[in-house]
């Protein structure tokens, strides 16, 4: 082989070699990374409280994540006509439909009443399956699991490391309700 | 030069191209499991019927494997399977075939699944789609359905281990017959076919105070028991169902206080000595609410023999919290 082409080999080599898709490796940019990616994601459209301010519905940061308050008792849902299937909260936080009634989660770590107690594998499984705690119960509409199941593992790793950097919030959110059978 | 550098790239960078896998065959007459033209099982693969059988609403099951080597069975609770093992699991509803799980253990340690449902003429299955089917009233699992309950261990394999296979079997387990030619621990264990099992656990049985509380253990075990251990991911609930042939270890997380409640129910402890109506267990295995059933995966009938040997189980017990 020539010198000229063993230059151009060996520069073919390096940049072959040098394949692999760079990672965020510090713990301060993955959190970063998933701040970034809640925030894109739209998680706090339903994961954080909406509350009326003068500038309109917004949501309440204070509670940052933290799910359905657990001192909001609803009623039952209002009956739905026609195409019209979906009832929600002002907050957000509580959807029924066809499905029964469901309220969203507490992503802040409390330990009793959040993620505290979950692991990023148990986070990546419960999305990628659609299933709580990845084996549970399938996760309620309107959660799109399906759209956030196509999320890299890196991604989902970010999105589970910037909710455990949250400050946790106790606040128990209430089991999902039945639908409500039609009596005849 | 044309033909050297691709192979001094892939030296160079230190990477091995390890020859890929053959795709699961896309009918179940290719994977191995019937005698040539016919659809009967090969007779040199292992029957088998775990003594607490899975509830799949009724579904008549029978089950095989083939071991390409011998299990390392070391570690009672958690077997090791040799690549290459392979296991079949045929579902019938009143007579007729309508599926067939298919598990492998491929040479990296990992696992996968496949399923396959029967085709009308009941001459052959075809692989089913990754988000699963439904055959009458028969629902044939998504692959992500079979990761959820298949990877609550270390191993995937669940009904196949020392307890579920023990020759001393359980005659009051809910639907726990066996076939004329399923094999046992102990022939297992003689064929060479199991290594590393203490002597003293060639015919285990649940240590129980009565032979109600004997058989609801086991059913438990092993309706329950492959996700609610103290190894896998839900390990953090503290709720342990997986009855350990080594030790007593988890026994005392049935009287333990609920991690799941609801406003709909007032029982906040797993298992009431005395009462079941405030027994989470007993609540959430007589329910099939989406949100409320347990198991969540693969049953949409209640098991009623089940639920009536627990509830009796319940009932009589002593041990107060």
């Amino acid at each position: 082989m020539t010198k000229r082409k063993s230059i151009v080999a060996a520069l073919l080599l390096s940049l072959a070699c040098d394949a692999e898709v760079p990672v965020e490796t510090s713990v301060e940019s993955q959190i970063e990374r998933g701040r970034y990616l809640v925030t894109v994601g739209g998680c706090h459209d339903c994961h954080t409280p909406w509350e009326p301010t003068d500038h309109g519905a917004a949501p309440d940061m204070s509670r940052a994540l933290s799910g359905h308050p657990a001192l909001l008792d609803m009623p039952d849902p209002p009956a739905t006509n026609g195409p019209w299937i979906v009832a929600l909260a002002g907050t957000n936080t509580a959807y029924a439909g066809p499905w029964g009634v469901s309220f969203t989660a507490n992503l802040t770590p409390d330990e009793e009443t959040g993620l505290g107690t979950w692991d990023t594998e148990t986070f990546v499984a419960t999305i990628r399956n659609g299933r709580h705690l990845g084996r549970g119960r399938p996760l309620l509409p309107p959660m799109p699991a399906a759209n956030y199941a196509q999320m890299t593992d890196e991604d989902l790793a970010a999105v589970f490391a910037y909710l455990r950097s949250l400050p946790p919030v106790r606040n128990r959110v209430p089991a999902p309700r039945p639908p409500v059978v039609a009596s005849l | 030069m044309t033909h050297t550098v691709p192979i001094l790239l892939l030296v160079a960078c230190g990477e091995v191209v390890e020859p890929s896998l053959a795709p699961i065959p896309a009918r179940l007459s290719h994977t191995g499991l019937f005698v040539e033209g016919t659809t009967d099982a090969r007779p040199e693969l292992i029957a088998f019927s775990p003594q607490y059988p899975l509830w799949t609403d009724g579904a008549e099951k029978r089950r095989w494997v083939e071991l390409p080597a011998p299990i390392d069975a070391s570690d009672p609770d958690d077997w090791r399977f040799p690549p290459g093992t392979r296991f079949w699991k045929d579902f019938s509803r009143e007579g007729r075939r309508v599926e067939t799980r298919y598990l492998e253990a491929l040479p990296d340690g990992t696992w996968r699944y496949a399923t396959y449902v029967w085709d009308e003429d009941g001459r052959d299955a075809t692989l089913a789609g990754e988000r699963g089917a439904r055959v009458g009233d028969h629902v044939v699992p998504s692959v992500n359905d079979c990761v959820a309950c298949h990877e609550g261990r270390r191993s995937p394999v669940l009904g196949f281990g020392a307890l579920q296979l023990s020759g001393d079997r359980d005659p009051l387990a809910p639907h726990g017959s066996a076939h004329a030619d399923d094999v046992d621990l102990a022939a297992l264990v003689d064929r060479g076919l199991v290594r590393g099992l203490p002597e003293a656990l060639r015919a285990p049985r649940i240590d129980a105070e009565s032979p109600v509380e004997r058989a609801a253990l086991g059913y438990l075990h092993g309706n329950c028991g492959g996700c609610h251990d103290d190894r896998g991911p839900l390990r953090s609930l503290g709720f342990v169902l997986w009855r350990s042939l080594v030790d007593d270890r988890g026994r005392e997380t049935l009287r333990a206080a609920s991690v799941f409640t609801d406003a709909a129910h007032p029982a906040t402890q797993r298992v009431v000595a005395g009462d079941p109506a405030l027994s989470m267990v007993a609540i959430r295995m007589g329910s099939r609410t989406p949100h409320l059933q347990m198991p969540p995966i693969g049953t949409e009938v209640v098991d009623e023999a089940a639920l009536a040997l627990v509830v009796e189980w319940i009932r009589n017990e002593r041990n107060v919290p």
